[in-house]
């Protein structure tokens, strides 16, 4: 492991997990569809995951690796619960294009 | 550590009360255990270090424990009041208190932690059961709108202070926080711990709607059910703005003088925004918010003085916090069964139900920083300190903004006292009146004795 990581150098998998945040923060910011939205800010999650877990072995050290763990634990309950309104939006909106909820402004 | 396992256990329990058919007995039980809680909070660190370990994840100083009182007293006054608003929904009475003291438990691993991960619980923990209280009220579309609003910004936040936590860690290989609090003192970092800590504060500064990133407050303020936005506007607010003094103060950054003028410029800018923006708002809820964010800059500006700093922040939070919880309880009465929270609902109140009326006088009062109220003071110490530490221009902004915000503020009082009403009086349940008058009167007792919050810290 460390052999590949010296091979490919931290930086690149710095680069790389900036790269998908910028991707998930840009589908966060324009697209409508709430579940791509839901979709975008997962990818923004996981692309922390992958810089978790290529730190962790740049340090030689575990706490990294758990941390991925609770992370994605706390992405699960977060869409679980973002599912729920996103249902009960539905059933009352029929729809779950985002720029349908405009009832709220001043 | 023992104030996080009672106030996870009190969550569980509620969750089981449902079982046994004690719903009757659920909000008085929960309230009595954390007002047990509370004292045991205030009284178990008074006999030394009994609880500062558990592998480094918890430490439990006089910081956390100040602030977690203030918390847990914000959640006895919360649920109280949820027995009177969740009466027609009786059926999910013990979820709605269950996730009312979880988002308690998260509040306090906040202020408590000691490693970053047992910060981004509880930050996660916080913000998840607030996403679901937000959209609690299911039927109704401004209330789905706003959950949906809340979740998509927060997740958003979250995303970003998980890849500032990320950076932290790559540039240490802890997520320890005295082992960071060490390693940042030294002169030559990584980039990365800079990038990482510009994220994990303009993640904070969301959850604080500080002013670039604002926006989602007001509609989410007005869109949530009102006993919930009480939650937000007092609980949720103070709580964030604990955890990120603390992170900041861990990392070293205070002195450093890019982060100052970050501090100046968005203290300023929320303060401006805030208060210009609540002038022209007929929604009693939606002008909370904005006068929330004008305060979410006079909270930033507590940083500026490094000395006093943390008890500057507490006093001004705990002044804040218990005009808003009384503010609310009086709204929460008043609006009950109407349809928006517009101010001509108030129309009257002061013949109508003169000692309500009192109590919301008092709370804005307070919150506009009129003297003898503990938001006076605040605001008083606040300014001369900042003055003290070399930051005329913020302390100038911050006056020209008090005096603005007494605009709004007198908006809602004249409605009481010089309209008249057209609306029957309606009864209203003894726990608002307690509510309001228990927080007003500890906001006067801290006013007048500022030192009864400073001893708890020092």
């Amino acid at each position: 492991m460390d052999n590949i990581l010296n091979q490919i150098g931290i930086e690149n998998y710095i680069f790389l997990s900036i790269l998908l945040f910028c991707i998930g923060v840009f589908g966060v910011l324009y697209r409508r569809n709430a579940i791509i939205v839901f979709m975008s800010i997962e990818i923004m999650l996981n692309a922390v995951n992958l810089l978790f877990v290529a730190f962790s072995t740049y340090h030689q050290d575990p706490k990294g690796q758990v941390f991925v763990f609770f992370s994605m634990t706390v992405a699960a309950a977060e869409v679980a619960v973002g599912l729920a309104i996103l249902v009960s939006v539905f059933r009352n909106i029929g729809s779950v294009d985002i720029s349908n909820l405009k009832n709220l402004k001043g | 550590m023992i104030t996080l396992i009672a106030i996870t256990a009190l969550g569980v329990f509620c969750l089981i009360a449902e079982i046994f058919n004690l719903r009757k007995a659920l909000v008085p039980v929960t309230v009595l255990g954390l007002l047990g809680i509370l004292g045991s909070t205030l009284n178990l660190y008074s006999l030394g270090e009994l609880s500062s370990d558990y592998n480094t994840m918890i430490f439990a100083d006089n910081y956390a424990k100040t602030y977690s009182s203030l918390f847990i007293l914000l959640t006895v006054f919360l649920v109280a009041m949820s027995h009177d608003v969740y009466k027609e929904h009786q059926t999910k009475i013990s979820d709605y208190v269950a996730i009312k003291v979880f988002l308690l438990a998260g509040a306090v691993a906040m202020v408590s932690f000691a490693n970053l991960s047992m910060y981004f619980l509880g930050i996660e923990t916080l913000s998840i059961a607030l996403y679901t209280l937000a959209g609690s009220s299911r039927l109704d579309i401004k209330s789905n709108e706003a959950g949906m609003k809340y979740f998509l910004m927060g997740s958003f936040a979250s995303g970003f202070i998980l890849f500032g936590i990320c950076l932290i860690y790559g540039t240490f290989g802890t997520f320890d926080l005295k082992e960071i609090s060490e390693f940042s003192g030294a002169l030559d970092k990584a980039i990365w711990f800079s990038i990482g800590v510009s994220l994990i504060t303009i993640g904070m500064l969301f959850k604080i709607a500080a002013v670039p990133f604002h926006f989602w407050a007001p509609d989410v303020y007005e869109g949530s059910p009102s006993l919930v936005t009480a939650t937000m506007s007092t609980l949720a607010k103070v709580v964030a703005f604990a955890a990120l003094y603390k992170l900041l103060a861990a990392m070293n950054l205070f002195p450093t003088i890019q982060f100052q003028n970050i501090i100046v410029t968005v203290s300023i800018l929320s303060m401006t925004v805030g208060n210009i923006m609540a002038l022209r708002q007929e929604n009693v809820k939606r002008m909370l918010a904005f006068s929330g964010i004008s305060h979410a800059g006079f909270m930033l500006m507590t940083v500026l003085s490094i000395a006093n700093a943390a008890s500057n922040l507490c006093y001004y939070t705990y002044a804040y916090a218990l005009a808003g919880m009384a503010a609310f309880a009086v709204i929460i009465a008043v609006t009950k069964n109407k349809d928006n929270e517009n101010i001509s609902h108030f129309n009257g109140l002061g013949r109508s139900n003169p000692l309500l009326a009192a109590v919301l006088t008092a709370a804005l009062l307070s919150m506009a920083g009129i003297p003898i109220f503990a938001g006076f003071f605040a605001k008083f110490n606040l300014f001369t300190q900042t003055i003290q530490a070399g930051y005329l221009v913020v302390v100038i902004a911050g006056v020209i903004n008090s005096i603005i915000s007494v605009g709004y503020y007198f908006k809602l009082i004249l409605a009481m006292y010089t309209k008249e009403t057209q609306e029957t009086t309606q009864n209203i349940p003894f726990v608002y009146y307690a509510v309001g008058v228990i927080s007003i009167l500890i906001n006067l007792v801290i006013g007048m004795h500022p030192n009864v919050i400073t001893d708890l810290l020092n």
